[in-house]
């Protein structure tokens, strides 16, 4: 089984795709000749021609906009908007439009765009290249946020989003893009939407988190373990729709829970969560549930490492739920 | 500003008597494709007026009139069935002549269980897949870009499909615009920009969305032909709407038609015009008007007659009574279809939302008539 980065699994779900169907097309600012600026669509352009892969003028609206004129048609776009602060000038285009065609029209016309934009910061990129935008995506009914934390996960979950026949949001974790290597299956498989991965078991608290965050979170888990702290760790991975049962029975268990969230703390998402848990699992707490977020200004630049959750945060908030 | 210009550089095939012009050729259409052009041109004024009585009466919560603008509606007229309207919520016309039904239409102004979009969006709001008619959007110009992006699809796949988008000068100041006029360009993209300049958008006059001096000059920085129809000439509608059709299938990518024309309504139900425009602005629209101009270019080649007048607006007239009292008193849609239509499957959180719903006491409709 080949190693690859997320970059690299990207890329490869992209071509298999395009390989199994012609309708599959990309979109977006230089991802034909150049590949993409952070190269998930190298190589395309030379196998399916430009018809397939369009290098497109600047303007996200307009990107999107054609996506669904594409999918209103019967194609399976998928843009690239190459950075996640740069959606904004398609926001009127994915909220009211995207996100409401089947819906307004009555079922007539279903909109199966999938828009991959990486997002996240911890890579010196400033306001304008570190955002962490999902919980305004989330907050749009008829979108789908989808959000991988590693090589295997963004092949299997990229290939059922374009397998399937409503509008996402694909956000890929920038951060971790070529840091995170694992072993990723040659040919077709896919990971279903909407359920999440246990990916470590524990007793004593459920730690939660999505994208680049993960692996945040397994630093200050690890740091826990060897104080001799046991925790289980949830990957989201589809925070739209989200997998309210393997949360909510984990927290069962554990009786106690952390989310660890990049973006501001006020109306991210892990409030939601955080309400969620409460709501479903009060008899089970031992403690409040706890959320370790950015903080509610906007992202900055020389100070981003104090911005960012760490695994010494991670460690200290568990410990907080531990001591309440 | 009155938008009915009437200088050279307006194309037109036939003059306020329905002569045929100096230079011009009428195209090439057969007498029946004639009368159906004109029938539906009766048809929206007939509407149009029905609704809006319907309207004051309290009976609809809202509508839009298209008096004056029914020529631009026809443009369709020059297309196939195959073709794509991306519309605006001022072309009924363009819906009527490609059969929809009057029973759906009226029945999606009620927002009713027979409403073809059930009861998701405000009237006049429609849309039909069966016939190539994409759903309606109030926020403007937000079509445009989808509409190159279906004709960029129709042209990666082979297809020799164009798409035709209406608009108001209005939605040339927008973003959107912008972009899809200019993807279009970059891609060739066989599409259609039908811009209604109608004077007005709401009590916005036109001189306030642009400095140049017409909207189809703005057609050069997108690198496409921009011309200047009389919007209130069908036939020169026509014929424009056809040479755009046939460049676009050729290969030669989109093109631009600005069609003057006069809103002589309020933009809809809830406006008052009398706010901000010359209350004798719209009498002088009377001598421009596209119906009459068209029954007389018929009546000159003996396909129009008052008695066949009267039976079309008899029959309208008639159907239109017959449609309301079939559909008008439809019960709302079935309240579990709320939650259908977010996503193709209902997934678990909106399982439990519609679980909730439905336990609860049923609510009436404050604005729902019967």
């Amino acid at each position: 089984m080949p190693t690859m980065n997320i970059i690299q699994a990207v890329n490869d779900a992209l071509r298999l795709e395009m390989r199994r169907d012609p309708r599959v097309v990309i979109l977006g600012e230089d991802v034909a000749k150049f590949g993409g600026v952070f190269r998930a669509t190298s190589g395309l352009v030379d196998e399916f021609g430009p018809d397939r892969v369009m290098d497109t003028p600047l303007a996200e609206a307009g990107i999107i906009g054609a996506a669904i004129g594409m999918a209103l048609y019967g194609l399976r776009p998928v843009p690239e908007i190459q950075f996640a602060d740069f959606i904004f000038p398609a926001f009127d285009q994915i909220v009211n439009e995207l996100a409401k065609f089947r819906y307004r029209s009555g079922g007539q016309y279903p909109a199966p765009v999938v828009i991959r934009t990486p997002y996240g910061g911890g890579i010196r990129g400033g306001h304008y290249h570190s955002q962490s935008p999902e919980a305004l995506f989330i907050h749009t009914p008829g979108l789908k946020v989808v959000v991988p934390s590693d090589p295997y996960e963004a092949k299997g979950l990229l290939l059922s989003c374009i397998r399937q026949n409503d509008p996402v949001l694909f956000l890929e974790p920038k951060r971790i893009y070529r840091a995170s290597k694992g072993e990723v299956p040659e040919g077709d498989y896919t990971i279903p939407l909407g359920k999440a991965r246990v990916v470590r078991e524990g007793t004593q608290v459920t730690v939660i988190a999505w994208g680049s965050m993960l692996h945040t979170a397994l630093e200050g888990v690890d740091k826990a373990a060897e104080l001799g702290i046991s925790c289980e760790v949830i990957d989201l991975r589809t925070l739209m729709p989200f997998d309210v049962e393997t949360m909510v029975e984990s927290v069962k268990k554990t009786g106690r829970a952390v989310i660890v969230q990049e973006a501001p703390r006020t109306c991210g998402f892990a409030a939601e969560l955080s309400a969620t848990i409460s709501e479903r699992a009060m008899a089970w707490l031992e403690a409040p549930v706890e959320r370790l977020c950015g903080f509610d200004t906007p992202f900055p630049y020389t100070l981003e490492h104090e911005y960012m959750p760490n695994g010494d945060r991670v460690l200290s908030t568990i410990q907080k739920t531990l001591d309440w | 500003m009155v938008a009915i210009a009437k200088n050279d550089e307006l194309k037109r095939v036939i003059d306020e008597e329905g002569n045929v012009v100096k230079g011009a050729r009428p195209p090439d259409i057969a007498d029946e494709e004639l009368r159906k052009i004109y029938r539906t041109l009766v048809q929206v004024r007939v509407v149009d007026e029905r609704m809006m009585r319907l309207q004051r009466q309290g009976r609809l919560g809202f509508y839009m009139q298209s008096t004056g603008e029914e020529a631009t509606h026809l443009a369709v007229a020059a297309l196939r069935p195959s073709d794509w309207v991306f519309p605006s919520y001022r072309e009924p016309g363009a819906a009527f002549y490609r059969g929809y039904e009057l029973e759906q239409f009226i029945a999606q102004l009620y927002g009713n269980a027979a409403d073809p979009i059930k009861g998701r969006q405000m009237p006049v709001h429609h849309s039909m897949n069966w016939i190539n008619y994409v759903s309606i959007s109030s926020p403007v110009g937000t079509q445009i870009p989808q509409a190159t992006g279906m004709a960029m699809a129709a042209k990666i796949q082979g297809k020799d499909d164009v798409a035709i988008v209406y608009f108001g000068e209005g939605a040339t100041s927008t973003g959107e615009f912008h972009v899809g006029a200019n993807f279009a360009g970059v891609f060739k993209a066989p599409v259609i920009f039908l811009c209604r300049n109608n004077g007005w958008a709401i009590s916005t006059s036109a001189d306030r969305q642009t400095a140049a001096k017409t909207f189809a000059s703005k057609a050069v920085g997108y690198g496409m032909p921009g011309i200047r129809v009389d919007g209130n000439d069908v036939l020169a509608l026509y014929q424009a709407t056809a040479d755009a059709a046939e460049r676009a299938r050729a290969g030669d990518g989109p093109t631009f038609i600005e069609a003057l024309t006069y809103r002589v309504h309020g933009h809809s139900s809830s406006d008052d015009p009398s706010v901000y425009r010359d209350p004798d602005e719209p009498k002088r629209w009377q001598q421009a008007d596209p119906l009459a101009r068209f029954q007389r270019y018929l009546g000159k080649k003996k396909l129009w007659t008052p008695e066949w007048e009267e039976a079309l607006r008899t029959e309208f007239d008639q159907a239109i009574t017959v449609a309301h009292d079939k559909v008008a008193n439809l019960p709302p849609p079935d309240v579990e279809t709320l939650f259908d239509d977010v996503f193709e499957e209902l997934p678990s959180h909106l399982r439990e939302q519609k679980e909730w719903l439905m336990a609860q006491p049923r609510t009436k409709s404050p604005h729902y008539f019967h």
